[in-house]
């Protein structure tokens, strides 16, 4: 969970370089991600954590914060 | 940047495909507005409508900088007959990546073999690049779907046996499956484009147009964030390619043309103005062609980067294209207008790449952000 926690966060910081991304804070409420956003955080955990994202974890709500991406890359992973 | 070996085979055996099957029929592609079925049915013979698929849906399960090769080789024959690749695998993809299993399991394997043929409807009379506000609906009643409104400027709209459509459902863009013979979907050929010409365009109109529920490809709300996006980023590349492909034909044309024309004494290729646009032409298509790879190669490492790169390249191979173009019909002088040499068609199928899978102002927006914002 710790690895898992720094990885997501040095990834989302490319998009968030001016803001101290906090672990429960809504990244969608923001305004920095851009259209191409959710498509690049899909590919960045399949390849990082050899999980695969699919249809039935599209709910914006397993996105929303470094701790909900966190949980559903545990829950896919084990 | 170099390919391997089983690469170099690949571009070998989709060169002379096309030089076989494809440059033959590209003119009568133009002129008379279709594809002509024996070309369709070579592609589907070689399993190039499979070919970004895997192999246990029949597909050829290429590397991503072969299917990039593919589109380049198509591309450089005949633009429409790359435009079926692109629509056809946008549709495929959506499936492969977001579909249920039950409609991977119903649609992959005939759309590999080609027997399904798909495109993309997602542009509308009055919405274009602002693709999140598409006015078509979607509403559910019992266990259908009910869509409502107008789709317009469809790639082989006019052969497609399913369609993924996007529509407003809930009030959130979502996307769906809709097959040709769909109770209240009716189909209308456009004709008379500038370029693109035999890639067969239909408007598609939808009145209380039913859908099973099950034709939902994803979620609600995800239409485009993830089915659209992912189906556009294979849009792009494979447009990219073909651009590069194109740019290829323009240059060897038109080094054909100036090593026999003959004015002043000396062949135009002895003429530095003309070697200038030579020289650019060569070294312009060779970097869109690396910006392609490298794309190609990034996705083939499954690396988010890929989808920026993609950007990149699309971008540039669409504008170097368009000059390229330009270029080739300033060498072959008036035989360049006219419909005795290849080059009038090259320019006007560059023109279309400007304008699909985003214009290039929406890729001038997307790009510079991006840089202010990650450099
Ligand atoms: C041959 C061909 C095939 C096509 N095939 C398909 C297909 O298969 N499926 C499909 O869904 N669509 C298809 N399209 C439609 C295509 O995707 C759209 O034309 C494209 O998205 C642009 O939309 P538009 O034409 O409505 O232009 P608009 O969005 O109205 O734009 C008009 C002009 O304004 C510019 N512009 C728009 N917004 C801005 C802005 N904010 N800032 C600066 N400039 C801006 C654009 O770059 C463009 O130059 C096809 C089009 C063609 C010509």
């Amino acid at each position: 969970m710790e690895t898992t926690n720094v990885k997501v966060k040095q990834f989302l910081s490319k998009f968030f370089r001016k803001h101290e991304l906090q672990d429960d804070e809504d990244i969608f409420s923001l305004g920095f991600v851009n259209s191409l956003f959710a498509m690049q955080l899909v590919m960045f955990l399949e390849k990082e954590f050899g999980i695969k994202v699919d249809n039935k974890d599209l709910d914006m709500s397993n996105f929303k914060s470094i701790n909900a991406i966190c949980e559903l890359v545990d829950r896919k992973a084990s | 940047m170099e390919l391997t070996e089983k690469q170099l085979q690949w571009k070998d055996e989709f060169r002379a495909f096309v030089d076989e099957v494809v440059v033959p029929h590209a003119d009568v592609h133009d002129r008379e507005q279709y594809l002509e079925p024996q070309v369709i049915q070579k592609m589907k013979e070689k399993g190039y409508l499979g070919s970004m698929l895997e192999k246990k849906y029949g597909g050829m399960e290429l590397d991503w900088v072969t299917i990039g090769i593919l589109n380049e080789e198509i591309g450089r024959g005949c633009s429409s007959v790359r435009n079926l690749l692109t629509v056809h695998g946008m549709v495929a993809l959506a499936i492969l990546r977001w579909g249920s299993d039950e409609q991977r399991n119903h649609w992959l394997s005939t759309m590999a073999a080609g027997e399904k043929i798909g495109a993309f409807a997602l542009t509308e009379p009055e919405v274009g690049s602002d693709a999140k506000n598409v006015q078509t609906t979607a509403v559910l009643s019992d266990d259908h779907y009910v869509l409502n409104g107008h789709k317009k400027w469809i790639t082989m709209g006019q052969i497609a046996d399913v369609f993924i459509v996007f529509a407003q459902c809930e009030g959130k863009p979502t996307a769906f499956l809709v097959e040709r013979d769909s109770p209240g979907l009716t189909t209308t050929p456009i004709d008379s484009l500038l370029g693109s010409r035999g890639s067969m365009l239909a408007s598609l109109h939808f009145e209380n147009c039913k859908i099973p529920k099950e034709n939902m490809v994803g979620t609600v709300g995800i239409g485009l964030s993830h089915v659209g996006l992912h189906c556009l980023d294979y849009g792009r590349y494979t447009v990219a390619c073909g651009c590069v492909g194109l740019g290829q034909a323009c240059l060897e044309q038109s080094l054909q043309y100036a090593r026999s024309r003959k004015q002043f004494g000396s062949v135009l290729g002895e003429n530095q103005l003309i070697q200038k646009m030579l020289t650019e032409m060569t070294v312009n298509v060779k970097a869109a062609r690396l910006l392609c790879y490298h794309a190609g190669h990034l996705k083939d490492q499954i690396d988010p980067d890929s989808i920026m790169e993609t950007w990149n390249a699309k971008y540039f191979a669409s504008k170097m294209v368009n000059q390229a173009a330009s270029d080739a019909v300033q060498i072959h002088g008036a035989n360049g207008c006219s419909g005795d040499y290849p080059v009038e068609r090259y320019l006007r199928d560059a023109k279309i790449n400007e304008i699909i899978e985003g214009t290039t102002q929406i890729h001038e927006m997307l790009i510079s952000k991006n840089s202010l914002r990650n450099t």
